[in-house]
C-alpha cells in the first residue's frame, strides 16, 4: 500500500510537469492556433538550463554554477523562450504549416546538440548530480517526492490561475479573434503577428518550465530526453484533454500519461526482456491509436473548448 | 584539401540529394493539392524500403523463383528480384496510402481542421514507424552485404554502378511524371486542382480522383527512393522519419508545388549536407536542412521556384 502510494506521487510528479508543457502548447494551440511540433526542443532547452545553472561544478562540463533551483527555472523559461522568439520571426507571418515544419526542425536540431556538443550536455551519458529544490532539508526519498509533488502542484496552479487570467484578459479576447479570423482582427487594427509572437514565446517559456521542473526531479538529462515520441505524447495529452481548455489540457496530461506508465508496466510484465525494443513500439502504436481514435470520433477531446467570456460577462 | 576531394563530395550529394528530390516531390504534391504537410510522407520510404526487402526475401527463399529470376546484372549487384521487388513494393506503398486515406486522412479532411490532418499525419508516422519496428527490429537490414568496386573517372572521382543506376532511375522518374502532368488529361487535372480546387470541381474534374492520384504517385515516388537507399547505404525503421527534416527543406527552398522545384531542392539539400560533413563533421549532418529552411523563410518563403502567394 504504502508502495502504491508512492508511486503515485512519483507519477504524479511527472504527470504535472507533463501537465505544464500541455498548458504552455495548449496556449500556443489552443488559444492562438500555433502548430508547435516541436515541444520537446524548448523542454530539452529549460531542463538542460537548469542542468548546468544549478548542477555543483563538474570536470570537462561547461556550467555547474550551483545556482538555486528557483533562478534556475526562471533562466529555463527565459532560454526556452529566446529559441521560440528566435523561431517564430521568420515563421509566424506564414502559413500555420510553415511554422510546424521550422519547429520540427529546430527540434531536431536541437536533439543533436544535445547528442553531439558533449562539455555542454553530457552527450549520450548527459548530466547528473541536478539538485532538487531543499535537497539537503527533504533526504528521506519518500518524503522527497512528496515535497516536490507539493512544487509542482504550486507551480502548474500558479500557471493555470495565471493563463486562465490571460485568456480571459484583453490580450487573450485579440488571441482568439485572430485564430478565428486574421483579416478581421487586422481590420480593427490588432497586429496579429505581435500577438502570435508573444503566445509562442509564453507557451514555449512554459515547456522550458516543465523541461526544468523535470531535470531537477529525475536529477539527470540525457540525449534521450529531446526524442521526438515526448511531443507526440504532449500533443496527444491536448487533444484527448480537448485544446482550448486549461483543466482539459492537465486531465489530458494524467490521463494519456496513465495510459503510457500502465501500458508500459504491463508490458514489462508480461514479455521477455528480449522484447523490450518491441514492446516500447507496441507503446507508442498504442497512443497514436489513441489519438487518431479521438481525433475521428471526438476533435473536441474530453472536455471541450470552454466557452470563455471577460469576468463580470456572463454566458447564457 | 585538393579539387578532386570536393568534387567527390558534391558528386556524394547529388546522389543522395535525388533521393531527397523523389521524396519532396510526394510532400510537395499533398501539401500543394491536399492542401496540409504530410508528416506521414516519409514512412512511406521506410514501408517501401521493406516491402522490397520482405519481396527479396520471398525470391532467396525459393529455389524456383532464383533460378526463373537469375543473377545480378552486372557491373550492378541487383538483378531482376529487385526490379520484380521495386514493383511490388510501388504497388504495396500506393495501396498503403490509398488504405490510410480511405480510413483516415479523408475523414480528418472532412473535419475542416486543416491542423487535424497534420497533427493526424504525425500520430500516423510514429504508428507506422514502429510497426515496422514490431516487424523487423530496430537493427539495420542490407538487400546485399556485397561490397561493390567503385568506378573511377575524370580526376580521381569514384562512384558505384549501382549509384549510377540510382541517378539515372531519379531522372527517367522524373522526366515521366513530367510528361504525366503535361500530357495527360489526369496531370491537367492535377494542376487544375493544385490552382483553384473549386474552380476545378465546378469545371467537372473529378476531385477525388486527382485525390487518390496524388497519394498513388507520392507513395510510389517514396516506395521508389525507399529502395534505391536499401540498395545503397541500408534500410531502417527511421529512415522515413530522418529524411522528413530534408524532404520538407527541399520542398520548401523549391517552391511548395513546384516538381521541378523539389528536384531542385533536394540535389540542393544533398550537396549542402555533403559540404557540411567536409567542413564541421558528420554530426551536426541533419541540421543543415533546418539551417537551409530557416535562411529561405526568412528571405524567400516562397522558395526558389514558387510564385508569390
Amino acid at each position: 500500500m504504502i508502495d502504491v502510494a508512492a508511486y503515485l506521487v512519483f507519477f504524479l510528479c511527472l504527470a504535472l510537469i507533463y501537465g505544464l508543457v500541455c498548458l504552455g502548447l495548449n496556449l500556443q494551440w489552443g488559444f492562438a492556433g500555433l502548430f508547435n511540433v516541436g515541444v520537446v526542443g524548448f523542454f530539452i532547452v529549460g531542463a538542460y538550463t537548469v542542468a548546468i545553472l544549478a548542477s555543483p561544478a563538474a570536470a570537462d562540463r561547461v556550467g555547474g554554477f550551483g545556482l538555486p533551483i528557483p533562478l534556475a527555472l526562471l533562466a529555463a523559461m527565459a532560454a526556452a523562450g529566446l529559441v521560440a522568439f528566435v523561431v517564430g520571426i521568420p515563421t509566424l507571418r506564414l502559413r500555420e504549416d510553415y511554422l510546424a515544419i521550422a519547429t520540427f526542425g529546430i527540434a531536431v536540431t536541437i536533439q543533436l546538440v544535445a547528442l553531439n556538443w558533449e562539455t555542454l550536455t553530457g552527450g549520450t551519458h548527459g548530466r547528473v548530480s541536478i539538485p532538487r529544490p531543499l535537497a539537503s532539508v527533504f533526504v528521506d526519498r519518500v518524503n522527497a517526492n512528496l515535497f516536490f509533488l507539493a512544487v509542482t502542484l504550486a507551480v502548474v496552479g500558479t500557471a493555470d490561475w495565471a493563463l486562465e487570467r490571460m485568456v480571459r484578459s484583453p490580450w487573450g479576447r485579440v488571441l482568439r479573434a485572430i485564430r478565428e479570423d486574421e483579416t478581421a482582427a487586422g481590420a480593427l487594427g490588432k497586429n496579429a503577428f505581435a500577438y502570435r509572437l508573444q503566445a509562442f514565446v509564453i507557451g514555449s517559456a512554459l515547456m522550458g518550465l516543465g523541461g526544468g521542473l523535470y531535470a531537477s526531479f529525475i536529477g539527470y538529462v540525457g540525449a534521450d530526453d529531446a526524442l521526438p515520441t515526448l511531443t507526440f505524447q504532449i500533443w496527444v495529452m491536448l487533444i484527448v484533454g480537448g485544446s482550448g481548455n486549461n483543466k482539459g489540457a492537465l486531465i489530458g496530461a494524467v490521463s494519456v500519461w496513465g495510459l503510457w506508465s500502465f501500458s508500459g508496466w504491463f508490458m514489462a510484465a508480461v514479455l521477455p526482456s528480449a522484447f523490450a525494443v518491441r514492446a516500447g513500439a507496441l507503446q507508442v502504436i498504442l497512443i497514436g491509436l489513441v489519438l487518431a481514435t479521438v481525433l475521428l470520433l471526438r476533435p473536441k477531446g474530453l472536455v471541450g473548448e470552454e466557452a470563455v467570456v471577460s469576468r463580470g460577462a456572463r454566458v447564457e | 584539401m585538393t579539387l578532386a576531394i570536393w568534387l567527390q563530395s558534391i558528386l556524394d550529394g547529388l546522389v543522395i540529394g535525388a533521393t531527397v528530390s523523389l521524396g519532396a516531390i510526394g510532400i510537395t504534391l499533398t501539401y500543394a493539392i491536399l492542401r496540409f504537410a504530410n508528416f506521414a510522407h516519409g514512412e512511406f520510404i521506410t514501408w517501401g524500403g521493406y516491402f522490397a526487402l520482405a519481396v527479396l526475401g520471398a525470391v532467396a527463399g525459393s529455389q524456383d523463383l532464383k533460378a526463373l529470376l537469375g543473377g545480378p546484372f552486372e557491373p550492378f549487384s541487383f538483378g531482376w528480384p529487385l526490379i520484380v521487388a521495386t514493383l511490388a513494393s510501388i504497388l504495396a506503398a500506393s495501396a498503403l496510402a490509398l488504405i490510410l486515406d480511405a480510413i483516415y486522412f479523408r475523414r480528418l479532411r472532412r473535419a475542416k481542421i486543416a491542423i487535424a490532418s497534420v497533427i493526424g499525419a504525425f500520430g500516423a508516422a510514429l504508428v507506422l514507424r514502429n510497426l515496422v519496428v514490431l516487424g523487423y527490429g530496430a537493427d539495420p537490414e542490407y538487400f546485399s552485404r556485397e561490397i561493390q568496386i567503385a568506378i573511377r573517372f575524370g580526376p580521381g572521382l569514384r562512384i558505384t554502378p549501382d549509384q549510377i543506376a540510382l541517378v539515372f532511375v531519379t531522372a527517367l522518374l522524373v522526366v515521366s511524371l513530367h510528361l504525366f502532368l503535361t500530357r495527360t488529361q489526369m496531370g491537367r487535372a492535377m494542376r487544375g486542382v493544385r490552382e483553384n480546387p473549386d474552380l476545378a470541381s465546378v469545371s467537372g474534374i473529378d476531385v477525388a480522383a486527382v485525390i487518390r492520384a496524388t497519394w498513388v504517385i507520392g507513395a510510389s515516388l517514396a516506395a521508389v527512393a525507399g529502395v534505391l537507399i536499401g540498395l545503397t547505404i541500408q534500410l531502417r525503421p527511421s529512415i522515413g522519419f530522418d529524411l522528413l527534416l530534408p524532404l520538407f527543406a527541399a520542398a520548401v527552398l523549391g517552391g511548395i508545388g513546384s516538381i521541378y522545384g523539389a528536384v531542385l531542392g533536394g540535389l540542393v539539400i544533398g550537396v549542402s549536407e555533403s559540404l557540411a560533413v567536409m567542413l564541421i563533421g558528420p554530426e551536426y549532418r541533419a541540421a543543415i536542412s533546418f539551417g537551409v529552411l530557416f535562411l529561405i523563410l526568412l528571405v524567400r518563403p516562397q522558395g526558389i521556384l514558387g510564385a508569390r502567394a
